[in-house]
This record gives C-alpha cells, sequence and structure tokens, in this order.
C-alpha cells in the first residue's frame, strides 16, 4: 500500500513541474469575454430590426393637422383609445396623392388602392397580459402625450423597430439600454416604470372595480 | 505553459462571475416570463375599434337576442342585448359559445359529396352548381317514375319561412312526408286543440304568477325560453313567489326549489289528477270559469273523483297523501297559481293524456288566458304564400299516405310523427323511402331510438344534409349542402317557446360567410328552379333574403330595424271568446277521440327481471341535446360528477349501488332493451333507490375532437313509446340494468 502512495506522489509531483499556467489569466480571459457577450453581443443577438412599411414623418403631419397629437390619436365615443390610425382614418386625407413625398406615392399605391391595412410596428404596446388604458392617464390625469411617448411627434422619419426575438414585442419596453437605464419615462415601459409613477404621484394603488391593489390593477 | 483542467475552470468560473455583471441573465429570465405569459399561439382577439352588431340565436328555440362585439370584420364576444323581452341581457353559456360555432372546426366548409362508405367520413369536394345539379337529377329521376312520394323531409322548426320553403318544395314536388322535430310544445299544441279548439301554442306567464307548480319541467335547465326563466326564477325569489317542483330527481331546479316533492318516474299525470281530485272534492276550484265556459266537467269530474282519490293517487306516485292535498289546497288558494308541464328541456313530447291532466289543472283555477296563468298564443302564420297548381305527379303522390302516419285515421291530430319514421322506413308497408333531405336538425343522434333510425337512414338510397356541421347526420348523407351558420344568415324565428305573446324575431348575418356555403333557403329555390315546371313555378323569387322581404311584409321594416317584431296589441281572448271547440267551450274530455286528461302508464320496453332499474335522462344548461352539440368551451365546463374523463357518470342511490356492489366511481355496463354502454358509477343520493339516470347532450360520434366518444348517448339506449292518443313518444324512461364493466 505504502509502494503504491510513493508512487501516485512522484508521479503529480512530476506534472507540476512545468511551467504553471496562470490560473488568473484564465478568470480574466473568461470574465472579459462573457462582460463583452453580455453588453455587446447578446443585446445585438436579442434583438432583430424591422423597418416600417412606411417611412412615417410625424413632424410633417403635426404641421398640417389643427388639433396636435390627437388628430389622429384620439378616444373612441366608448373611451377607448384608437392608437395608431386605421387605413380609413388615413384615407380622410390621402384617397389620393397630396404631396411631393415618395413615401406617400408608396402608401397610396401599396395601401390606399388595394384598401389593405398597414401593418404597423407599435413601439409602445405592452404585452397581452398588462391590462392598459389610456383614458385614466390622459382624459383624468391630464397628462400629455410627450410626458410618456417623448418627442414622437417632432421626428421626420420612422426609427428602426427592434423586435426581441424571444418575445416578440418592441425594444422600447425595456429600453434601449441593455441594462434597463432610463432617465425619461419614454426610455423605459417596465412594470418598475409604471409604478414608480403611481407610487411619486400617490394616485389609487387599487382598482376602481374591486377595490384591491396588487397585481390585478393591471394584470386582468 | 500548460493548459489543464483548472485552467478551464478558471475560465468559467471568470465567464460565470463576468456575465452575472451583465444583463444577460436578468434579461433573459425577464424575456422568458413575458414570453410563457403570452404563448404566440395563443389566440388573443383582434385589436381595434368595437362596433355591435345585432341578431338573434337560433342554437335553441328560446329565441334570445344578441349583441356581437365586433373588431372590424371579426366577431369576438356574443353578448345578451339588453332590453330584449325574452332574455334582457342575459345570455346562456351555449349562446354565450356560439362563435366556436362560426369559427370553430366541425363547419362543413365547402358542399361535399360522398366517395367512401357512408358514415366513413370520406368526401369530395364538389361545387354548388354541380351539387344542385345532381340533387335535381336524383329527385327528378324519382319524380319521373312517380316515386315522389317517396322523398322524405325533415326539418328542425315547425315555423318560420325555412321549413315553409321545404314544404312548399315537397308539396309541389309531390310528397307528403315532411317531418319535424318534436317537442313538449307539439302536445301542448294538440291539447290545446283539443280542449280549446283553436290552433295556438301554449303560453305562460311565469313572470306574473305567485305559485309555480311544476311537473318535472327543468325550469332553470333549459325548459322553454332559457334565459327568460333564469329571470323568472329570480324574480320569484324576489317577490316570493313559491316555487314547488315534482320530479323522481334532485335535479337543479329541484335543488333551488322551496319544495321539492320526489315522485315515482313516470306518474305526474296521476298527481295532477290526485290534485284535481282534491280540488273538485274540497270546493276549491273556479266556479265561475267551470260553470260556464267548460264542457264535460260534471261527467270528468265524476270520473276524478272515483279514480284518483289521494290515497290511490299516493300509492301510484309514492307521494304522501296529506302532501297531495296540501298542495292541492295551497295551488287553489293561491293567487295566480300556474302548473307546468314538459319534462326536463322539453325536448320530449311526452303523453298527450297528461298535458291535458296539466292543464286540467289550471283550467280548474281558472287561469286560462289570464295574468300569470296559461295563454293560447297563436301562431303567427305569415308564411303562406298563394297555392300554385300541383301537376299531375304531384297531386298523386300528395294523395298517398304518410310514411310516419301522422294525419291518418290513427293519428288525426299529429302533423308529424318523427318517432314512427324509422319503423315505417324500415318495413317500408306501403312503399320504401328513397330518398331523404334534412335540415336545421340531427335525427340520427336525437332521435330516441337512435341506432334504428340510423339503420332506416342506411337503407335509404340517397340522402341529403343541409347541416352547417359535420354532424350524425351529415355522416351518413350522401351529399352536403351546407347551410350559413346563424351569425351569418338571415332567417326569420317565429319565438315558439311559452311566451305570452306572438313574437317573430330575425337572425342577421354579422359577418360574410366564412366558407362556400349557402343559406338552405336560397339553396331550396335554386334548386326548385333547377328542376323547373311547375316545381320552379312556386319559388318565384330571386333569392332567399327577397323572399323573406316580400313574406314577411309590413313585419320586414320592424324586424330589419329592431331585430324583432312584437304583437304589441295582443290581449289574450276572454272566456267566452276563447274557446272555439264544438260546444264553444272548454272541453275536458273529447268522446269522440276517446281523449281526456288521465295517468297513461308507460309501457315500458323490457321485463323487470332482467332490467330491474329504471333508467331516465335528465338535462344541464351545460349539455346542448338538439341539433347543436356542444362546442369546446361548453363541454369543458360540464362537471365531472356528469362526465368523468371519456365516461357519463350514472347516477346511482347509494342503496341502490350498495345491493348491486357497484363503488363510486368505478366503471359499469349499463344496459338496456335497446343497447349498453359503459359508463361509470356516480352514489347519488338525490335520486330515489331503484331509479337511475344519465345526462342527455353527450355520446356524439360526430363532431370534433371536443365533443366526439365522450360519454354515451341517452338516445341509443332508449326506444320511442307511441303515445296511442297523439302518436307522438311519450317515453320519459327505459327499464335497465347496471353491472360490473
Amino acid at each position: 500500500m505504502s509502494t503504491q502512495d510513493d508512487q501516485t506522489h512522484a508521479v503529480s509531483e512530476q506534472e507540476t513541474e512545468g511551467p504553471a499556467a496562470p490560473i488568473i489569466l484564465f478568470f480574466i480571459i473568461g470574465f472579459a469575454a462573457s462582460l463583452v457577450l453580455g453588453w455587446g453581443i447578446f443585446p445585438k443577438l436579442l434583438y432583430s430590426q424591422k423597418h416600417q412599411p412606411i417611412n412615417f414623418n410625424h413632424a410633417l403631419h403635426v404641421e398640417e393637422v389643427d388639433d396636435g397629437c390627437e388628430s389622429c390619436h384620439y378616444f373612441r365615443e366608448d373611451g377607448s383609445f384608437s392608437g395608431i390610425p386605421n387605413l380609413e382614418s388615413c384615407m380622410e386625407c390621402h384617397e389620393d396623392v397630396i404631396g411631393v413625398s415618395e413615401e406617400e406615392e408608396k402608401f397610396v399605391a401599396e395601401f390606399v388602392v388595394p384598401e389593405r391595412e398597414v401593418s404597423w410596428l407599435v413601439y409602445s404596446r405592452q404585452p397581452d397580459c398588462v391590462y392598459f388604458s389610456h383614458a385614466p392617464h390622459v382624459i383624468a390625469g391630464k397628462m400629455a402625450c410627450v410626458e410618456c411617448h417623448g418627442h414622437i411627434g417632432e421626428s421626420d422619419h420612422a426609427r428602426v423597430y427592434e423586435e426581441n426575438r424571444f418575445t416578440g414585442y418592441s425594444r422600447d419596453i425595456w429600453g434601449k439600454n441593455i441594462a434597463g437605464l432610463a432617465k425619461h419615462p419614454w426610455e423605459r415601459m417596465k412594470m418598475d416604470d409604471c409604478s414608480k409613477c403611481h407610487v411619486r404621484e400617490n394616485v389609487n394603488q387599487g382598482s376602481v372595480q374591486t377595490q384591491k391593489g396588487g397585481c390585478f390593477v393591471c394584470h386582468k | 505553459m500548460k493548459i489543464d483542467r483548472r485552467s478551464f475552470l478558471a475560465l468559467a468560473v471568470g465567464g460565470a462571475a463576468g456575465t452575472a455583471l451583465t444583463p444577460l441573465p436578468w434579461k433573459l429570465t425577464d424575456d422568458s416570463s413575458i414570453w410563457s405569459q403570452n404563448w404566440p399561439w395563443t389566440p388573443v382577439p383582434e385589436k381595434g375599434e368595437n362596433s355591435y352588431a345585432f341578431t338573434s340565436c337560433t342554437l335553441c328555440p328560446g329565441g334570445c337576442g344578441l349583441m356581437v362585439r365586433m373588431v372590424g370584420e371579426r366577431a369576438v364576444k356574443i353578448e345578451g342585448l339588453e332590453g330584449h323581452p325574452v332574455n334582457d341581457g342575459g345570455v346562456c353559456v351555449l349562446g354565450l359559445s356560439g362563435l366556436q360555432l362560426l369559427y370553430g372546426s366541425t363547419r362543413v366548409k365547402t358542399p361535399l359529396k360522398r366517395v367512401g362508405k357512408r358514415g366513413q367520413g370520406h368526401w369530395k369536394k364538389i361545387s354548388w352548381e354541380a351539387a344542385l345539379a345532381e340533387v335535381a337529377e336524383k329527385l327528378g329521376q324519382l319524380r319521373d317514375d312517380n316515386q315522389s312520394h317517396t322523398v322524405a323531409c325533415i326539418t328542425g322548426s315547425k315555423h318560420g319561412t325555412i321549413p315553409a320553403l321545404f314544404k312548399r318544395f315537397m308539396t309541389v314536388y309531390g310528397s307528403p312526408n315532411v317531418m319535424t322535430t318534436p317537442s313538449v310544445g307539439d302536445t301542448l299544441e294538440m291539447a290545446l286543440q283539443v280542449m280549446h279548439g283553436v290552433e295556438a301554442q301554449a303560453g305562460y306567464d311565469v313572470e306574473n304568477a305567485d305559485y309555480i307548480l311544476s311537473f318535472g319541467s327543468g325550469l332553470i335547465e333549459g325548459w322553454g325560453a332559457p334565459v327568460r326563466m333564469f329571470r323568472a326564477n329570480s324574480a320569484w325569489r324576489e317577490n316570493g313567489t313559491k316555487v314547488v317542483q315534482v320530479e323522481p330527481r334532485l335535479s337543479n331546479t329541484a335543488a333551488k326549489s322551496d319544495q321539492w316533492i320526489p315522485i315515482n318516474p313516470g306518474t305526474e299525470a296521476a298527481l295532477a289528477m290526485g290534485i284535481a281530485h282534491v280540488m273538485m272534492k274540497e270546493s276549491l276550484v273556479n266556479n265561475d270559469f267551470v260553470e260556464s265556459y267548460t264542457e264535460g266537467y260534471t261527467g270528468w269530474k265524476k270520473m276524478v273523483l272515483d279514480e284518483y282519490a289521494p290515497e290511490k293517487v299516493a300509492s301510484i306516485t309514492g307521494i304522501d297523501k296529506m302532501v297531495i292535498v296540501k298542495v292541492a289546497r295551497e295551488f287553489a288558494g293561491a293567487g295566480k297559481p300556474l302548473a307546468l308541464c314538459g319534462r326536463g328541456n322539453g325536448e320530449t313530447p311526452g303523453s298527450l293524456a297528461e298535458a291535458m291532466a296539466v292543464h286540467t289543472v289550471n283550467a280548474l283555477v281558472g287561469n286560462i288566458n289570464q295574468e300569470g296563468g296559461v295563454v293560447a298564443v297563436p301562431i303567427p302564420e305569415y308564411a303562406a304564400w298563394p297555392e300554385t297548381g300541383l301537376d299531375n305527379t304531384a297531386q298523386i303522390g300528395m294523395a298517398k299516405d304518410r310514411v310516419d302516419g301522422a294525419g291518418s285515421d290513427a293519428f288525426p291530430l299529429a302533423a308529424s310523427l318523427l318517432n314512427r319514421f324509422a319503423a315505417g322506413a324500415m318495413s317500408a308497408k306501403d312503399y320504401p323511402v328513397n330518398a331523404l333531405l334534412v335540415s336545421g336538425t340531427n335525427p340520427v343522434y336525437s332521435t330516441p331510438g337512435a341506432n334504428d333510425f340510423k339503420k332506416a337512414v342506411e337503407k335509404i338510397p340517397f340522402v341529403v344534409s343541409f347541416s352547417s356541421y359535420m354532424d350524425e347526420t351529415a355522416m351518413q348523407a350522401d351529399l352536403i349542402l351546407p347551410n350559413h351558420v346563424y351569425l351569418e344568415r338571415y332567417e326569420d324565428i317565429p319565438v315558439m317557446a311559452g311566451l305570452q305573446k306572438p313574437m317573430v324575431e330575425l337572425t342577421q348575418p354579422v359577418v360574410f360567410p366564412m366558407h362556400d356555403t349557402k343559406n338552405a333557403g336560397d339553396a331550396i329555390i335554386e334548386l326548385s328552379n333547377a328542376m323547373g315546371g311547375s316545381i320552379g313555378d312556386a319559388f318565384p323569387w330571386e333569392s332567399y333574403e327577397a323572399c323573406l322581404e316580400e313574406t314577411l311584409g309590413d313585419k320586414w321594416d320592424v324586424l330589419s330595424e329592431d331585430g324583432l317584431w312584437e304583437d304589441e296589441a295582443f290581449q289574450p281572448a276572454g272566456w267566452g271568446e276563447a274557446f272555439a271547440t264544438a260546444s264553444g267551450k272548454f272541453e275536458f274530455m273529447n268522446p269522440d277521440m276517446d281523449l281526456m286528461p288521465s295517468y297513461v302508464p308507460l309501457n315500458l320496453e323490457g321485463n323487470a327481471s332482467t332490467f330491474p332499474l329504471l333508467l331516465m335522462p335528465f338535462d344541464s344548461m351545460r349539455l346542448a341535446s338538439g341539433f347543436i352539440s356542444d362546442p369546446p368551451f361548453v363541454i369543458k365546463a360540464v362537471e365531472d360528477t356528469i362526465l368523468k374523463g371519456k365516461d357519463a357518470c350514472v347516477e346511482v342511490n347509494p342503496a341502490t349501488a350498495k345491493s348491486l356492489g357497484l363503488a363510486d366511481g368505478k366503471p359499469a355496463t349499463l344496459s338496456t332493451p335497446k343497447g349498453e354502454a359503459r359508463v361509470r358509477i356516480y352514489h347519488y343520493h338525490g335520486i330515489m333507490p331503484g331509479v337511475v339516470a344519465i345526462p342527455r347532450g353527450l355520446g356524439h360520434s360526430a363532431d370534433d375532437k371536443y365533443m366526439a366518444g365522450k360519454g354515451v348517448n341517452f338516445n341509443e339506449l332508449i326506444g320511442p313509446v307511441e303515445d296511442r292518443a297523439s302518436g307522438l313518444d311519450m317515453a320519459w324512461g327505459v327499464r335497465a340494468k347496471l353491472a360490473k364493466a
């Protein structure tokens, strides 16, 4: 028994005789690579880049209409919010080409003439498990569009829509910053952002119907 | 430098530490939770502006008004129409699930021609032109051979333009064999015909009654117009109306009633007679009515006093004598008492003598055509077009005896006896049935003696179904000419579900037809035109919609605007004018027809030693048992005391179960003289010993995977038993036996 132990000991000593690999180096390589992967490559892999069917110019439209955002994004009679206008609303003005832009020409040819709804990509669409209503915010809370949606009304082009390959929702929900940091409300629209404002403004934390707080206010 | 295991470990540890400091794990965790809460394959309603389309439900005879929430062209939810006289905003679970009948998988999407054997389900798509041409050719051939009378037709409803168009087609074609799907409404119509001498349906002013005596009617289980009955039931609770439920089984209705009187199955008429006995003996009847407005009272009274003494009735019904006397006194003493009949949801016609017995209980307290009573409601007869000439073939065909014997000397009161059709077609006594058209009904499933009915249909060389769904009858067809479903089509619905005013509703399309289907009305008009001659001449309309508009006349404007036409001015006739019998009075008996309100025991099939138990069906709001079968949402809502896995549960009293050695929840074989089925035992104290019950509406072999192969079809375990007086099926149950599986 003792002989065998001696031999084993001898062999292991022999192995460590060569130049020792710097363990710390490998640790640093692993550490650095994962940082590059997590901060740099992962966000690029996670989101696909999509373009709107029509490169919409908000700034131009806002100049032309009388009623600001509400000219197109209005509350319906039943209190629900119209969101992105449907083709019928667009056609109130664009039954024919009325301007000089190529995008408008394309819009009329591809959508108006064949009466095909435009499949707009909605940057701010919350997942279906979230119940969100504009009315309490805009009508009761008297919030301006810009408070949540930022200066979208001033943009002269439709920016790239980044779709989460996993969930199918827009990157705007999590925010451009992959760390989830945001300065303004329109840079991130996660649950914590909702509750942060609700707490700060001391608004009703419970459901209007049940007077109960918690999950069921938004997750019905 | 040597790279060893420790180097890799260091790399991995470094990687893990680094990853923890990146957003990757936290972001992926968040995303996976979002993903798993919003499975991309779960359908969600379309987004967009909501609008409402208005129509009427056709899934049962109740005639609820519906508002369908739409997003664009897509129907997303069915809701009850507020302010509607039938349902006022309410809707039942079947009505609520109607969208699955529109968008679901059981639709027949295009005309189909059978290519395999009958029932195999092998079909070839064909065009409407080809399908109609084939029907026209086959029927034309039979007509050329003077066999027009050998063509039979079965429709769902009796009233309205669609059944009327089929009937008109059959008349000008030359066949008297038009049958409709029976219900207790037919029996009650006959009772009114005999006792009042009028053609009317029985309406019940349930809202204004203050004492309800129900002889087995499933008041909250589909009887009448179901949603109206829910509302009435709630109103009774609030205004203190007493509800007495007479029924062998503790049904939901019995459980919600103020008094449940368990009774030996099938002896309800005896109880009604016993109650009449007590009321007459104790002079609790409405003297004004019986003395001035009735005929044959004295003779009938004598018979009742002789034969239905409470002691005797107690021995027949199993109800304590004092209970009978007390109920009779309470009923007579109430301000507006009302007795109701029609077992369960009223889909089975029952005995005419029994319907007359219950009607008599109402008559004795003088609640005929009174507030809170029974009202003889005239049937809206607008679907009556000018007669067109019948050619020689048609005249010869129409002169033949009907295959079901309705209207013959034996059954002069009956207009249609679907229960006798299978036997008539099988025996081919006078002539065989060479072709069958079926529209708006599923008789292969829903006729008692379903297996015999199927055999009879298998024998018919040419079967055409107009069903929107691949149901059991469509499976037996040679050609399917699919109708639009109700949310895609126009159809008038004269409401015949016990309402106290004449009412017609309009089913209107809320969506464009999804598939290559055609309104059965259009199909029959086009078929007639394809056949030409005097047949084509009888159908001058361009389309069914044009026919409907013309037929409804001034009602059309109201109907297309409001979806509902109500005879606002209707007032029940006073006792002086109400009766058109030979005597001009309410007649207790009809000696010519040897008819009177009485207790006629059912001759149960099978012998008591082989089949010691009595099997009854029961109905549930969660089980559709007629033309429509449960959509997936509804079958999911069926409790596991009714359907456990794929087995229907049979309700057995624990005492009976113990004597048979049948443990709760265990499989068993239920057999009757008609067939046997695997069931699961459910020990239930709410059913009397010796009686067992299974639900109706299960045991489909057709439709989709959600419905087919679940439970047992009660209609396969029971056969029809002919009522000598009416010819209709009077069976309420069948002898049975239970054994361990």
